[in-house]
């Protein structure tokens, strides 16, 4: 083990190394231009520059929740996680990105080759494509477009193409299976991610990021919204493919589904592709429903806003990988019927009571009231009868069991001398 | 042909196994699936064979006892347990009671480390991270107490015909007293996390039904058969060492549903506690081990015991022919019978709930395959 100064420094480092990609992140949107611009070599070259650093940027923080999810599912089960590359292991995901770059890249025989190895890039490319809309502040966005939410999730569907390729093409019952299932969940529960999105809009009237942030100046939409924000959690989660919904690459069932094949550098773009899917679901929470950069400090200047964003970002993410230590997994079935049954439902039901009180013009308190009793009743109906169910068939089992009473007695030494 | 026909589905063939996460070990199913829906399994078994019944013809009594260890690696000293038993019956003499006790608390102890080493690995069939861990914390005291007992973790050899090696530490009460606290503590955090967690019981509750004829029909023993509801332990119906000293409740469940196979093992671990702690308390001093030849030679004969192993109904058919190897060692494997019953369970079951059912069965593959 190194000393604990010097591992402080590599610390420091580490975090002055993710200061100057955000730097350079914000240089790079300097040199983007705007859209009317005449094509020259320069700007060609100048977003070329720009596009490494946003990958740079994002690969970083895909790979800081690497670490982030490894340490906290170790302390949640009484472990300590990567300790030894770096400092508290901050190195590890690195050392592992370099083993899996240095691995050999097997493909199956009978798989359809050019397919198998687009298919990463099919997964990874939506992901990182959306973050040209999503800001880190209010100026540190690469397009601030008007239809920013809806770019969003007009990109982010893409991924699924990716995943069905992958199973499908590398031949493989497992892979094709996962495929599957990943296109049965995502295209399901990308319509409540959607109703959870629209209520948002829907209050804040634009779908430009910066305007969703700005309108949550005093209050965060998750207090305003907590139907909407319950929504949009549950099928984010299922969208990136976390548990409890983390049933396309299952690995006690299909054993890394439409991954199962892959091996090396492309199975690492998947890998991050996903966690970086899960930075995108963390920071369009803390955008959408807790407030961005603006609450609760109001506006602030460029570097603490960034950090308050990214700050609920984690927080968000840290929530999911804490459901991730606590629940099983669900059933296919059963996850179609969550998604179906209750989430559509739910979201149709969130976006109608927001339409009733805006055609209304009911004060805004009401919202909360509504959609945090349409929640509540919900939750219960869900989880409390199901669970009620099997609290008394425990207590049934509990007064069923056999008691053994001692048949023979033991020779006291009373008995043996009598 | 018509378009329809044409256009037919084909079920698919799904080999699960003998290398995949879920199968515990080297067990193979071929699933028919449609879809997700599996139409029918076929298990293949034989990979970890390695003849120990075969083995053990050409071996002397005692060391029998090192191949009953490998039997079922993560309960040796019940299987231990069984095979000295066995030899004592033939040869007709009993440990002294200490010996017994000793016996029992280890047999106890290991049944307790087995059913944690279940909650955990379940709750990972199901995809819970979480379980494995805190099952594995609380096992890894049992086997470190079996450690400073018998001088291994885990292929003991310390169950002999006769009794046992020898005596425990003279901190052996105090220090078990103590894990016991310990493990308890360890089973209540499984049980509170995993229990009545609402996706738990969705995926276990009422998947892998087996009505109780059909369990008996399939052979079905142990935890397992318990769930379907017949209160049937070879240590209440047919007693053996300390165990009718003891008071202890027998747990029956009724519908035969995987969260009840997992309910009934949750509920022994405290079971196991209690009779342990009975033990402690009357337990006294006195040797270990009977007054016997060094060399085991039972009479010509046979006989056939069977015992409570944390899987079922482990039996034990030994021949003697007089001399010091035994003429044949037939054993009847809880986790190999149990399995039996896995085609009935998987009626109208999703892939997922496959996994389910085989996990809630716990085999292990050491003893299926012998």
């Amino acid at each position: 083990m190194r000393s604990k100064p010097v591992q402080l420094a590599i610390a420091v480092v580490l975090l002055v190394g993710v200061g100057v990609l955000v730097a350079v992140f914000t240089l790079a949107l300097a040199l983007l231009g705007e859209p009317g611009d005449n094509v020259t070599v320069l700007t060609v070259g100048k977003i070329v520059i720009a596009l490494f650093a946003l990958l740079t940027l994002i690969t970083t923080l895909g790979i800081s929740l690497v670490w982030l999810e490894r340490k906290q599912l170790g302390r949640m089960q009484g472990r300590v996680g990567p300790t030894r590359v770096g400092p508290f292991g901050l190195l590890q995901v690195v050392a592992d990105g370099i083993k899996l770059l240095m691995k050999e890249d097997v493909s199956p025989g009978s798989s359809s080759k050019a397919i198998f190895y687009v298919a990463p890039l099919l997964v990874f490319v939506p992901s990182f494509v959306v973050w040209l809309t999503i800001p880190l502040s209010e100026d540190l966005v690469v397009r601030s477009l008007d239809l920013g939410v809806f770019f969003f999730i007009a990109v982010s569907v893409l991924s699924i193409v990716g995943l069905i390729l992958a199973g499908w093409s590398s031949n493989s019952k497992y892979a094709i299976l996962g495929g599957f299932r990943s296109a049965a969940q995502l295209v399901s529960y990308e319509i409540p991610l959607i109703l959870g999105v629209l209520s948002v809009v829907m209050v804040a009237d634009s779908m430009r990021f910066t305007d969703v942030v700005a309108a949550q100046a005093t209050v965060p939409y998750i207090a305003l919204l907590p139907l909407a924000f319950a929504v949009f959690f549950i099928s984010g989660l299922a969208e990136v493919g976390r548990t409890p919904f983390d049933i396309y690459f299952a690995e006690s069932e299909v054993v890394g589904g439409p991954f199962v094949e892959y091996s090396g550098a492309h199975w690492a773009i998947f890998f991050l592709a996903e966690y970086v899917n899960t930075f995108v679901v963390a920071a369009l929470g803390a955008l959408l429903f807790l407030g961005g950069w603006v609450w609760p400090f109001g506006e602030v200047g460029q570097v603490p806003a960034v950090a308050v964003f990214l700050g609920k970002t984690y927080f968000l993410a840290v929530v999911i990988f804490w459901v991730r230590a606590t629940l099983p997994r669900l059933r296919i079935d059963q996850l179609m019927n969550v998604g179906w049954r209750l989430l559509i439902p739910l979201g149709f039901a969130s976006v109608i009571l927001i339409a009733v009180q805006r055609f209304y013009g009911w004060p805004t308190w009401t919202l909360t009231v509504m959609s945090l009793a349409a929640l509540v009743l919900a939750a219960w109906v869900q989880l409390r009868l199901q669970r009620r169910d099997a609290v008394a068939t425990a207590q049934r089992y509990a007064q069923r069991a056999v008691t053994v009473q001692p048949s023979r007695r033991r020779p006291t030494p009373e008995s043996q001398q009598a | 042909m018509t378009t329809e026909q044409a256009y037919d589905t084909v079920d698919m063939m799904l080999n699960m196994g003998p290398q995949h996460p879920a199968t515990h070990g080297v067990f193979r199913m071929v699933l028919t699936v449609d879809g997700e829906r599996v139409v029918d399994v076929t298990p293949h078994i034989g990979y970890l064979h390695r003849g120990s019944e075969k083995l053990a013809e050409n071996e002397s009594y005692g060391q029998v006892v090192t191949l009953f260890d490998r039997l079922d690696y993560v309960s040796n000293l019940n299987n231990e347990l069984i095979f000295c038993r066995a030899a004592e019956r033939l040869m007709g003499i009993e440990p002294p009671e200490r010996g017994q006790y000793i016996r029992v608390i280890l047999a106890e102890l290991n049944r307790l480390a087995s059913h944690l080493l279940f909650i955990g690995t379940y709750a990972i069939d199901l995809g819970a991270m979480t379980p494995i861990m805190y099952g594995f914390r609380e096992r890894e005291r049992i086997q470190n107490m079996f450690e400073s007992v018998t001088g291994a973790r885990m292929m003991h050899n310390f169950i002999r015909i006769g009794g046992v090696k020898e005596d425990v530490p003279s901190d052996f009460v105090p220090r078990v007293r103590a894990l016991l606290d310990d493990v308890e503590r360890g089973v209540q955090e499984c049980d509170r996390l995993l229990t009545f967690n609402e996706v738990f019981l969705a995926r276990t509750r009422g998947v892998g039904v087996i009505d109780l004829p059909t369990a008996l029909s399939c052979g079905l023993t142990g935890p397992s058969l318990r769930a379907s509801g017949l209160a049937y332990d070879v240590r209440k119906d047919y007693p053996y060492e300390v165990y009718p000293y003891l008071s202890y409740k027998v747990p029956v469940g009724e519908n035969g549903d995987c969260w009840d196979r997992y309910y009934m093992r949750v509920l022994e671990c405290y079971e196991s506690l209690s009779m342990i702690r009975q033990c402690l308390d009357q337990m006294e001093e006195g040797p270990v081990m009977a007054q016997m030849r060094r060399i085991a030679r039972p009479p010509k004969g046979e006989v056939y015991v069977h015992g409570e192993n944390p899987r079922g109904d482990i039996g034990v058919f030994l021949v003697s022919d007089g001399t010091d190897k035994p003429y044949r060692v037939k054993v009847r494997p809880p986790s190999f019978c149990n399995l039996v019953s896995l085609r009935p369970m998987m009626r109208d079951a999703y892939i997922a709930d496959a996994v389910a059912i085989l996990g809630s069965l716990d085999i292990v593959l050491g003893e299926v395959d012998r």
